[in-house]
């Protein structure tokens, strides 16, 4: 039956894609990736451990359902059972079928509430800062009692420029997010124009930044690098190419570069808007 | 099912003089002509809405800026797609075109309970998708024709990121589908509650008539919320106020709640028909009754009151609180359980069975495992916690075509291939519909099986561009789009086919196994059907 085998081909190479991380990009998609980014943060790592194991309870009642039917196909034929049965009841069955996926949802439902809880719920915040979304870039701000101060935009890096900075095209930006390794993050996201979308695949962060309403996300790790992140809530015709790159330095280079900062981006209203790159 | 132990052996039409020419069509109170013309609407708008996505696989086939030059262009194509799909073609299709042809005869009934109002509840339609096309072409976003801020329209983008006229037009166009939809709803409800056979009970009604009855339901208590959503996007947009919009007072996600309260039913509205056609399929060609006819009934109605209580499962990332949120996940993983219970009465339907494997059941039977691989995947995105990293990206792309493209196109299909001989006493080669069916699941897999990776990796929705990483899948998602566009021209072939023969239908061409009422009748039903009504005896289920 060739019409099933390239759905299990699927099936099978979604499960075994999952279960490996090996073409997953740190930060950043990789060609032919099966499964989500490497995560490098506390609730993104349970977020991918979760996803891993419920993407294994998905893939068996796939494939549960799968095999049921193909023994209905080969052993219910009209060849193979030329007289119909005439059951219509089997109360033990529907019992079991009723019971058992609520068993199941139950099970998942105990690490989903953990997580949920983990993401929603903000710990104490070393550093706070702040994200708006605008048609079609990101602005961030650092508040003043922290050694900020001063707020700057953040565009996408056009193709060359990209290509220069040796940065994956779409995603890079001019001025990173730029904040320390080991410190508790939390990101206030707003919205400035119409409704954006703050996401951090590698950071199991994802929020809308809705005018008029002041969002928060956190997160905290130790792996030093630059993570990229797209707008995910429709906002207008650039949608695509208001990316986010955040860039996590040791807490040395951070105080060092919050220096630098502050004289470069001087005073957040003195601060004049940008031209986009392209 | 029930035994029909009417006299309707007298093939003749006593009838005959009903209206001709455009008289018969236009000022048309006949249900059959009603469903006929809806069908007709929904395979003209699904042309339509399918070369509005083949553009955008087009573009999608390779990174860079290919066709739209203008990306603001990309997302009207988008929300065109959406909204033409949803609107005009999946629920004309299954409600108004097989719902108006198919509850009469099923539960034995002359007609529609109110037969004008059946008429002008299809005569708002072209007015309604007239306006949505005329909104393509007047001016949206500054200086780009046509509104792209998605079928979810919302503020702000679609008040101030939209000046110009074209969302008023969609709104408008929305209004009238929208009351559309009720008059349909209402007409539903009346003909199912009154005007069933002497002797059928609701407990022996057939599932595709309970399946409408919910439906209905679904449609009169949701739309009115979306019409009055839209209706306050209409006045902030035009009159002054400011409902939606937070610099005067308004709130945003007050228009998220209203529109998902809509939006969350909307999606079952369209599924649900579904549900009942396959069944009738699986159990005509299982030649069985259904497996747990009461489970099946009632697992469609709880599926229909808990689809109205889990609205906000589509606003994981819009900043709702924990206690929230998880409501949201307890009460949405819920709907899983009824549906399970679906998909194995399916299954178990068909096992002990002598199953015909026509056409038609093709179709059925690919449903089963398509909708519950799109099933599966709602249960991941159920878990508020998952979604943090799947929310607005293709894995929920792949979820709902899994679910509507996969399972409610599937169950058109199989309708049409079930019912055609019915409703126009012609007949499809079996083989073109099973080549239909095989070209359309292989193309519609390779369509939208790859969004699940891009979507994992983290490609987000309504994206004219991306990212070189995504370009491998998204590559191959096109090709199976256009897979899946070659499909049509056979369904279309079998059309012609079916017409061109003079091949003409039996009154039951399936067998022992098809027992509704409809199988009683001539290929095509007469004119008027049941001028003596038939009598339904036997035991509830």
């Amino acid at each position: 039956m060739i019409r099933w085998r390239n759905g299990a081909a699927a099936l099978a190479a979604l499960t075994v894609g999952m279960a490996s991380q090996a073409f997953a990009g740190t930060g950043q998609p990789s060609p032919w990736q099966f499964g989500m980014q490497t995560p490098v943060t506390e609730s993104a790592i349970f977020l991918n451990a979760m996803h891993d194991g419920v993407n294994v309870v998905i893939a068996l009642i796939s494939l549960f359902v799968l095999a049921l039917l193909l023994i209905v196909i080969f052993r219910f034929n009209e060849k193979s059972n030329p007289v119909p049965s005439k059951t219509t009841h089997h109360t033990g069955l529907e019992i079991a079928w009723t019971l058992i996926p609520a068993l199941i949802l139950v099970g998942i439902s105990i690490p989903s509430f953990r997580l949920l809880k983990m993401q929603i719920e903000l710990p104490q915040a070393d550093i706070t800062v702040k994200a708006v979304g605008h048609q079609w870039y990101w602005s961030y701000e650092y508040p003043q009692d922290q050694g900020g101060g001063f707020g700057y935009d953040s565009y996408m890096l056009s193709p060359d420029d990209a290509k220069k900075a040796n940065q994956p095209n779409l995603l890079a930006v001019d001025n990173e997010l730029v904040l320390p390794a080991g410190k508790t993050v939390v990101v206030q996201v707003v919205g400035q124009d119409v409704i954006h979308n703050f996401a951090i695949p590698s950071f199991g962060v994802r929020m809308d930044a809705v005018p008029g309403r002041l969002n928060q996300i956190w997160f905290k790790t130790d792996v030093e690098g630059i993570y990229y992140g797209q707008c995910s809530r429709l906002c207008g015709a650039n949608h695509a190419f208001m990316p986010i790159a955040v860039r996590i330095v040791s807490p040395e280079k951070y105080a060092a570069w919050l220096v630098e900062a502050k004289k470069k981006y001087a005073e957040i209203d003195a601060n004049p808007v940008q031209v986009a790159a392209e | 099912m029930a035994n029909a132990a009417a006299d309707h052996a007298h093939g003749h039409d006593s009838h005959a003089d009903h209206p001709t020419g455009w008289r018969r069509w236009v000022m048309s109170t006949n249900h059959k002509d009603i469903g006929t013309m809806y069908l007709i609407f929904a395979i003209v708008a699904g042309l339509v809405g399918g070369f509005l996505s083949i553009m955008m696989r087009l573009e999608l086939q390779e990174p860079g800026l290919q066709y739209f030059s203008n990306p603001q262009t990309y997302n009207v194509f988008v929300t065109g797609h959406g909204l033409i799909m949803v609107f005009f073609v999946v629920m004309p299709a299954v409600i108004g075109g097989y719902g108006n042809w198919f509850v009469p005869l099923m539960i034995g009934a002359p007609d529609m309970a109110f037969p004008r109002m059946n008429n002008i509840s299809f005569w708002l339609l072209p007015a309604a998708l007239s306006l949505l096309l005329i909104s393509l072409f007047v001016e949206g976003a500054p200086g780009s024709n046509g509104f792209g801020g998605g079928w979810t329209v919302y503020p702000p983008l679609s008040v101030a990121g939209h000046p110009g006229p074209a969302l008023d037009f969609g709104i408008l166009s929305l209004h009238l589908a929208g009351a559309s939809s009720i008059l349909g709803a209402i007409n539903f409800i009346t003909t199912i509650l009154n005007m069933r056979a002497p002797g059928m009970t609701m407990h022996k009604m057939p599932l595709f008539a309970w399946a409408l009855l919910v439906t209905a339901f679904l449609l009169l208590l949701s739309l009115p919320v979306l019409a009055g959503a839209i209706t306050m996007l209409l006045t902030d947009r035009n009159f002054g106020t400011s409902f939606f919009d937070p610099t005067n007072g308004g709130d945003p996600i007050l228009y998220q709640h209203l529109f998902w309260f809509f939006g969350h039913p909307e999606v079952y509205i369209m599924i649900l028909p579904g549900f009942g056609i396959v069944s009738h399929i699986i159990s005509t060609f299982s030649k069985k009754p259904i497996f747990g006819y009461l489970g099946m009934a009632y697992a469609m109605v709880a599926i229909g009151a808990v689809g109205f209580i889990v609205w906000a499962h589509h606003m994981y990332t819009a900043g709702l609180s924990l206690n929230t949120q998880r409501y949201f996940v307890f009460a949405t993983m819920v709907i899983a359980v009824p549906t399970g219970v679906k998909i194995f009465s399916w299954i178990a339907t068909m096992w002990g069975g002598s199953i015909r494997f026509s056409a038609a059941m093709h179709w059925a039977v690919g449903f089963i495992f398509l909708f519950t691989v799109g099933g599966v995947t709602g249960v991941v995105l159920s878990n508020a916690g998952l979604d943090r990293n799947l929310h607005n990206t293709y894995y929920v792309v792949a979820h709902f075509h899994y679910v509507l493209s996969l399972g409610a196109v599937f169950s058109i299909f199989a309708a049409w291939y079930y019912w055609f001989p019915k409703m126009f006493g012609r007949i499809i080669p079996e083989w073109i519909g099973k080549l239909h069916f095989w070209v359309a699941f292989v193309g519609a897999n390779v369509l939208f099986f790859p969004m699940h990776f891009t979507g994992l990796a983290g490609m987000p929705r309504h994206y004219v561009d991306y990212p070189e990483a995504f370009a491998g899948w998204n590559k191959i998602s096109s090709f199976g789009s256009y897979i899946f566009a070659f499909s049509l021209l056979i369904f279309f072939f079998g059309i012609y086919k079916a017409f061109s023969s003079s091949a003409r239908a039996a009154n039951s061409p399936w067998g022992e196994g098809a027992t509704t009422l409809e199988w009683t009748l001539t290929s095509p039903p007469p004119y008027h059907q049941f001028e003596t009504l038939p009598h339904i005896s036997g035991g509830d289920h």
